[in-house]
């Protein structure tokens, strides 16, 4: 058994240890799986220390057999990229863990094996390498967190949940759809496997230049919609303010954090990677969408009035960037764009919790509610300070590489080959620092004129623990961003390799783009 | 002389046991358990040889000496044992959880396990038929016995109303059944089902016919299976009937009538028959987009109209029309791969099916009532295990991993896109985006709807309860080993 499986199934495991506990015995079942949490990330920093940099291709790979007669297979592995995102998983798990212990007041032992299930799906997303498994993954996540929506959330709870699972789900079918027909066409097709089929994600690569351009086409739509609804990209953003208000704190944090990423992370691994030439061609569309999205995101953060929506709409502009990024498709986009998705989870999982924060005091998030708090709550004030400018892009936090990255990959990516996407994003990057540095000057500044927020109390312990380790790795970040960005070095130097191929042969012709007569 | 016996042992056995438990229950009427017991004896025994004859079929036995016994108008292939063992599943899940569902409603009589045993027989022999007589008199035999256990309660009016719709529409359709079988005898000049396709094959029968009566064939079947246009019946009678009996029609009813499709499509559409060369030759593209178009139309006719119910129990009947039409692509994709995807599926929703109904039915209280999706508002502070257990009922018949329903939905996706209809295949992806919402309607009320903490009322442990648990068990397991059960039933064929 590798470290990757062992990371992969402790949260497993910690969920059903979860459902021998004693139901009443709160504070045990906390403890447990903040425990099992925890032990997940320390097994996951084996991870990060064995992990080779400098080789190609994937490590920790294994490779069982489970479903012969369709040759689905148990495969898992990591490049570079999934690595990040394992890391991030598993680091953003035990933080969303923590702030569960203040936010959730009911059925905590449903709570607690519905979020370590998550975690489970969560990983597994980021380390399969055969298509099937992977789609399994992807839907176990829908079923905690529609769960964790729909029974911890706020008041539109139900309408929030039921949203969420249904834009998913219309997503991923039309994915799995994609899969069978990629399954069949590699493995009938292409390579006469003796099942007619395969899902193995490697097998698959290898030969994805034997994919009929017409087929691929379709291919790409269909997963680009799974993954882009995931994002989400505007104009299919709808559920993700509804979900984020909605949702409890630390799912909020999750789903900033993690779960987002994991369309962002398809995009890479199986748009960009299996179909290349689609992907030069949808290219110009999607990146429009981008922009549009980062626009439209931080305009309408800018009319909203309560918090949690401002930092949901800001979210929206922020994967704007990454997906601008992924499909400026050079080096600088790609590299930039997985950074932005660490940074992004790393500091709208702080803006979410410190959201919570005055939550959990107030029982409100209206902006109004709220003026003078820098007065009682001076610690709060700077941690809040230094998530907010971390998502502004103030350079020495980690949003500003990411996102400068992201910008400069779009400027001179010679896929898009035209500067206009990054200008236009750009203005984004002033429209997120007039919402955000809005809505903190009025909750912090002013008079403290509302009587109920005089006896605020500041950061309390637990509130301590979880805001101090995501600002280490915001600043960390922020000043020496190599520690992370080697690590996917490698793996993406490769792809953009293989793009810059197709991309030359799409300009010489080689690439038929009628469809093959067999 | 042994190894003939032994393959007929289980048709053998059903029906002089449907017959005997009849007789017992005449001598002596005061017995209450005499037609449980019998029966649950008789179904594990069918299924016992059944087993043995699946097995006795996969080390390759020669099978010449008893077809000439039944005088080749029964079979005794893997298929035909695949599905006795299916059917004997379903009704011994059914006469299981009878027993308590009966006494709820007060209405426990011995003549509901005889029924239970001659509708068996009747499934049986509508697998085992390699002739249109036989095929007919297994298909009567079940339809018959439903039109009774629907009007099972007899003193209820939509019962009986129920039962009466369904003999009348389904008298009716017999119509087209016979009256479709007497174009293909016509036609082919023989009713034997090979016959029959050599008669297509070497392009000797009557091309005008031929297609008049596979036409007539298929609407019968359509009929029998609850498939769009001729699906109008079911939601009445499903609702209608007792829940116990519901369940039984909708799982191994339908499974039944879907056997019978298969065969029906395997004599009329040789796999790999290619009309071009011959001068009359039946059109067997047709006959594929229009199995292919019900299909489509099946399942999104179900699932839009299972989306507007209140009822849970209504929900369920309408959604299983949708659930035939899902089935359905297995026999448009007309190849191994796309039967066997049928028979998983098949087996896979007996059993969510069952166990979805089994917690409807210990719910259900007096007569029809607390069926509405209100009624399971908060049960899961009510009843926890019962409210996870039907979530994930739900989550497998909307299609969700790991569940079963999931994998089901997979092979059938895979074996339809293979042989080249990857419309029906988007077609299904959109009626299962549309059957997610009342799905998960469900799961809303049971889990998101505020309620007052009331302490539900402790059910008492009896078989029902054993059952959710075995069903919802077995869900999962196909669910986190599907290869087993495939390999199952690849053998089968």
């Amino acid at each position: 058994m590798t470290i990757l499986i062992a990371t992969l199934i402790i949260p497993l495991i910690g969920a059903f240890g979860v459902l021998f506990l004693n139901k009443d015995n709160r504070k045990l079942i906390e403890m447990f799986s903040l425990g099992t949490s925890i032990v997940a990330f320390l097994v996951s920093l084996g991870l990060y220390f064995s992990f080779n940099s400098n080789a190609e291709g994937f490590q920790f790979v294994t490779d069982v057999t489970w479903i012969p007669a369709i040759d689905a297979g148990f495969r898992v592995g990591l490049d570079g990229m999934s690595l990040l995102m394992v890391m991030l998983t598993t680091f953003m798990t035990p933080i969303a863990l923590l702030s569960s212990i203040n936010s959730i007041n009911k059925r905590h032992k449903e709570y607690y094996f519905m979020f370590l299930m998550l975690q489970f799906g969560m990983l597994g997303v980021f380390i399969s390498l055969d298509l099937f498994l992977f789609y399994i993954f992807w839907e176990i996540i829908l079923i905690p967190m529609y769960f964790i929506i729909g029974i911890w959330g706020g008041k539109d709870r139900i309408y929030a949940a039921v949203k969420f699972f249904i834009y998913t789900i219309v997503g991923s079918l039309f994915m799995l759809v994609a899969i069978v027909w990629l399954g069949l066409h590699v493995g009938g097709d292409v390579l006469s496997l003796p099942t007619g089929f395969t899902s193995d994600y490697l097998l698959i690569k290898q030969h994805s230049a034997a994919i009929a351009p017409d087929v691929q086409n379709w291919l790409f739509i269909a997963f680009a919609l799974s993954f882009l609804i995931k994002v989400p990209l505007f104009p299919l953003h709808t559920w993700l303010p509804d979900a984020h208000t909605m949702a409890p704190t630390p799912g909020s944090v999750i789903l900033a954090g993690v779960l987002l990423k994991m369309g962002t992370y398809g995009l890479i691994r199986f748009n960009l990677e299996l179909f290349p030439v689609s992907s030069i061609d949808w290219a110009g569309t999607i990146s429009f969408l981008a922009v549009v999205g980062i626009i439209y995101g931080a305009l309408v953060a800018l009319v909203q009035t309560d918090v949690k929506k401002i930092i949901a709409y800001s979210s929206v502009a922020h994967l704007g960037f990454v997906v601008l990024g992924i499909f400026a498709m050079n080096e600088m986009g790609i590299q930039g764009a997985i950074i932005q998705m660490v940074n992004h989870g790393l500091s709208t999982g702080a803006l979410f919790i410190c959201v919570g924060v005055i939550y959990e005091r107030r029982h409100t998030r209206e902006i109004s509610e709220f003026g003078g708090l820098a007065r009682v709550m001076p610690v709060y004030t700077i941690f809040f300070g230094i998530a907010m400018f971390a998502s502004v892009g103030l350079p020495g936090l980690n949003g500003f590489i990411g996102e400068f990255l992201t910008l400069l990959g779009a400027f001179t990516s010679t896929v898009l080959d035209n500067i206009w996407y990054a200008i236009v994003a750009t203005t984004g990057v002033i429209f997120a620092a007039c919402y955000l540095l809005w809505m903190f000057g009025r909750i912090m500044f002013g008079a403290l004129s509302n009587k109920e927020n005089q006896g605020l109390s500041d950061l309390n312990k637990t509130e301590w623990a979880m805001l101090v380790p995501l600002l280490i790795f915001i600043v960390w970040l922020g000043v020496y961003p190599n520690t992370f960005m080697s690590k996917s070095e490698t793996s993406t130097k490769q792809l953009v390799k293989e793009i810059e191929q197709v991309e030359l042969d799409l300009n010489n012709g080689t690439i038929n783009m009628e469809p093959k007569k067999n | 002389m042994s190894s003939e016996f032994i393959l007929l042992l289980p048709l053998i056995i059903v029906g002089i046991m449907s017959v005997i438990s009849i007789l017992v229950d005449a001598i002596n009427p005061n017995s209450k358990n005499s037609g449980y017991y019998l029966s649950i004896i008789s179904i594990v025994a069918v299924g016992g040889f059944a087993l043995n004859n699946f097995y006795l079929n996969i080390s390759g036995i020669n099978l010449d000496d008893t077809n000439l016994i039944t005088s080749n108008m029964l079979t005794f292939g893997g298929f035909s044992a695949f599905f006795d063992l299916l059917f004997c599943v379903g009704s011994l899940l059914i006469v299981l959880n009878a027993r308590n569902y009966l006494d709820t409603v007060k209405t426990e009589l011995n003549e509901f396990y005889n029924l239970v045993l001659y509708a068996l027989a009747g499934m049986m022999v509508i697998a085992h038929s390699n002739h249109l007589l036989t095929l007919f008199i297994g298909i009567e035999l079940m339809s018959i016995t439903f039109y009774i256990m629907a009007g099972y309660f007899r003193f209820a009016s939509q019962s009986v109303e129920a039962s009466l719709k369904y003999f009348l529409l389904g008298a009716f359709s017999t119509g087209f059944l016979v009256y479709g079988m007497a174009m293909l005898y016509g036609s082919t000049g023989s009713m034997f089902f090979p016959e029959i396709t050599a008669a297509i094959v070497n392009g000797s029968a009557n091309s005008a016919y031929l297609m008049f009566g596979a036409a007539l064939m298929i609407m019968g079947l359509s009929f029998k299976s609850s498939a769009f246009p001729f699906h109008q019946w079911a939601p009445d009678v499903y609702s209608g009937a007792p829940t116990i009996v519901t369940s039984f029609m909708s799982t191994a009813g339908k499974a039944a009538a879907l056997s019978a499709f298969i065969i029906i499509a395997k004599t009329i559409i040789p796999m790999g028959f290619d009309p071009s060369g011959l001068e009359s030759a039946i059109d067997t593209n047709k006959l594929i987009t229009a199995i292919a178009a019900i299909s489509a139309l099946t399942m999104l006719v179900g699932n839009i109209t299972a989306l507007v119910q209140k009822n849970v129990k209504r929900m369920l009947a309408y959604s299983s029309v949708a659930h035939a039409g899902y089935m359905l692509m297995g026999i448009v994709a007309n190849t191994a791969a796309g039967w066997s995807a049928l028979m998983f599926y098949a087996v896979v929703y007996t059993f969510m099916q069952i166990g979805a109904f089994i917690i409807v039915g210990l719910l259900e209280r007096d007569t029809d009532k607390n069926l509405e999706y209100d009624d399971y508002a908060g049960l899961s502070k009510r009843q926890p295990a019962l409210a996870a257990i039907m979530a994930l009922f739900m989550f497998s018949l909307a299609g969700i991993p790991p569940m079963a329903g999931f994998f089901g939905k997979y092979y059938l996706f895979m074996s339809v896109i293979n042989s080249g209809h990857l419309w029906l295949a988007l077609i299904a992806v959109v009626s299962s985006i549309i059957s997610v919402v009342f799905y998960i309607g469900l799961i809303v009320k049971m889990y998101f709807t505020d309620t007052e903490d009331v302490k539900g009322e402790s059910l008492p442990w009896n078989a029902s309860r054993i059952l959710v648990f075995v069903t919802s068990a077995v869900v999962l397991i196909i669910g986190l080993n599907p290869g087993g059960m495939l390999t199952f039933i690849k053998s089968a064929l």
